[in-house]
């Protein structure tokens, strides 16, 4: 279970552009749950997945991992069990290694990076199939530099490379934003199917009604800092686009435009 | 009319070896600027005070009878534990990369000054080094023109299968990685600042033990030795890179040892034709700054977050 409990967040504190974005804001995911966050810009998605990953410090409120209190534990330990996709493809992977070293990387993730072999030769084929599974032709490429794929190539392989670990938790940023309709549509594909594979506890940030409604077990709308939409269950199952559109409208009314 | 060309012949001979065997000296530093300013991109500083913290701490204990070997690595060790404080100063104190460069080459200023005892100048002329000792002494005639330059190669050639070695490591991978795109690393769940020390670590220990060579092969220690050894490291790196760049089968290591024999050949050439040699540190900028341009390598890696 992932918990936020009483998150005060304060930006720019002390100076004329003080604001706080979270007041004693609280949330709890259970193990299984598939989340998906929609909210207008600004809102704080970004912010409470940093706030979870330990990218950002919070002023007030604690954080509970399975129970335990993580609040104070570096961004990079948490990472152990969490795997984050970001929606800038370029930030999952490392541009000037090869696919090859990459997912040698990747693979290595929770174990000592000593003085072996930074790529162990009879893990290969096992990248091979991987590769070969996103259907993208990238299993004949593991020799070129990840920096030469295109967008939806690199974030295919960022999405393999954070689920090829023992993870638990897996954190998606706007992962299909920047993807044209067909790789978004590939991405989410993979998304769900290693999400159910490896029963994965999920929380996906999106702009894509659809996405939203279609995928996932849980639905969160943010709106300025707070959580005005959770529907879970049968509840999500109902939920359509429109019912969305018409609370973003809402909103959009009562804040004056 | 033969004689005046095997004569021309022969100094361009000699240009040649002296050229080389400085670009061999200097190559093991600019190894240690490759790792630091390639993989790391880290733009390391403290490389003006590491190079001669090497010459010093060799030229101290080679007056005092330690084995010239020994001295070497002695250097590489001390040179390591310098890196690794510019590392700490950068992590985590939060000091930007340069200003953590400068304050180690400040810092390492004094404390060269007080490994010699606060001589600016220790001479080894006379001293047994790994050039000067009675095993190569006792080799024939014909090849002491080129042993200088043979024990440098073996050197260089050492230094730069261990790199290449380290990294294809596991650890040399978190190291590569650290400098293409650090996120990856804390996605490893790895610390990156622990990664760029290690990285300040290594590349240190090499320009030390560059610096440790240097004083064996000129026979002397001297304080200002050290300044622009970075800058110099750089142009050797650049220049070599974008040379070989085209040479897919030459490794950047490769790359970079061969660019520090051309940058010290194309000083030779300055000089055979006239420059002074306190000309070289304006000829190293104005080359720097040309080649920087020219291959628009001054554009840092945008590091940028959505
Ligand atoms: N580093 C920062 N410094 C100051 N203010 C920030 C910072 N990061 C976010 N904010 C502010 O916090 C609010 C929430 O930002 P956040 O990035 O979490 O929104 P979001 O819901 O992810 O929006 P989007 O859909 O555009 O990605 C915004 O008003 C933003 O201006
Ligand atoms: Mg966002």
């Amino acid at each position: 279970m992932l918990e936020l409990n009483k998150i005060t967040k304060y930006y720019n504190p002390g100076t004329v552009n003080e604001m706080c974005l979270f007041n004693d804001f609280n949330l709890s995911v259970q193990n299984g749950e598939f989340v998906s966050v929609v909210g207008s810009n600004g809102s704080g998605k970004t912010s409470m997945l940093n706030i979870l990953c330990g990218s950002i410090p919070i002023d007030k409120g604690s954080i509970h991992v399975q129970g335990s209190n993580i609040t104070n534990m570096p961004e990079f330990k948490r990472q152990r069990k969490i795997g984050r996709v970001y929606q800038n493809p370029a930030m999952g992977t490392c541009p000037n290694m090869t696919i090859l070293e990459n997912m040698s990387l990747a693979d290595n993730k929770g174990k000592a990076f000593n003085l072996g072999w930074g790529t162990n030769k009879k893990r290969i084929e096992y990248y091979r199939e991987n590769l070969r599974s996103l259907g993208l032709g990238l299993e004949d490429k593991l020799d070129v530099p990840v920096g030469s794929l295109s967008g939806g190539q690199r974030q295919a392989m960022a999405l393999l490379m954070v689920t090829m670990s023992p993870i638990e938790f897996l954190i998606l940023d706007e992962h299909t934003a920047a993807l044209d309709p067909k790789t978004a549509e590939l991405i989410m594909e993979l998304t769900d199917k290693v999400v159910k594979e490896k029963q994965l506890t999920t929380i996906m940030v999106t702009h894509n009604l659809r996405y939203a409604v279609e995928y996932g077990n849980r639905l969160l709308m943010m709106h300025q800092g707070e959580v005005i939409i959770d529907a879970s269950g049968e509840e999500k199952k109902h939920l359509r686009i429109d019912d969305l559109l018409d609370k973003f409208n809402q909103i959009s009314i009562e804040c004056g435009n | 009319m033969l004689e005046s060309i095997l004569a021309v012949l022969e100094t361009i001979l000699v240009i040649f070896i002296g050229a080389l065997e400085e670009g061999l000296v200097y190559a093991v530093m600019a190894l240690g600027v490759y790792i630091t300013y390639k993989i790391l991109d880290f733009p390391d500083l403290s490389v003006d005070g590491t190079f001669p913290l090497g010459a010093a701490v060799t030229a101290t204990l080679i007056t005092k009878g330690v084995s010239p070997i020994l001295t070497l690595l002695i250097s590489f060790v001390i040179g390591a534990f310098a890196g690794m404080l510019t590392g700490i100063i950068h992590v985590k104190f939060k000091i930007r990369d340069l200003l953590a460069g400068i304050i180690m080459m400040t810092a390492l200023y004094t404390i060269n000054l007080r490994i010699t005892g606060g001589k600016s100048n220790v001479p080894i002329f006379m001293q047994k080094t790994i050039f000067n000792n009675s095993f190569l002494n006792g080799m024939p005639e014909e090849v002491q023109p080129y042993l200088v330059s043979i024990v440098l190669f073996f050197i260089v050639l050492l230094m730069k299968l261990l790199l290449d070695l380290y990294l294809k490591t596991k650890s040399g991978y978190l190291l590569r990685a650290v400098g293409d795109n650090e996120m990856v690393v804390t996605a490893l769940a790895k610390d990156k600042g622990i990664t760029k020390i290690i990285g300040l670590i290594i590349a240190n220990a090499y320009v030390a033990l560059s610096g440790s060579v240097y004083a064996q092969k000129s026979g002397y220690f001297d304080i200002y030795t050290g300044t622009g050894t970075m800058v110099m490291g750089l142009a050797s790196v650049v220049i070599g890179i974008n040379l070989l760049k085209k040479v897919s089968f030459v490794k950047a290591t490769s790359a970079v040892i061969v660019g520090s024999v051309i940058y010290k050949i194309c000083v030779a050439i300055a000089i055979y034709f006239g420059l002074e040699t306190s000309d070289l540190k304006l000829i190293t900028a104005v080359l720097f700054f040309v080649i920087l341009v020219a291959s628009n390598d001054r554009k840092r890696r945008a590091k940028s977050n959505a």
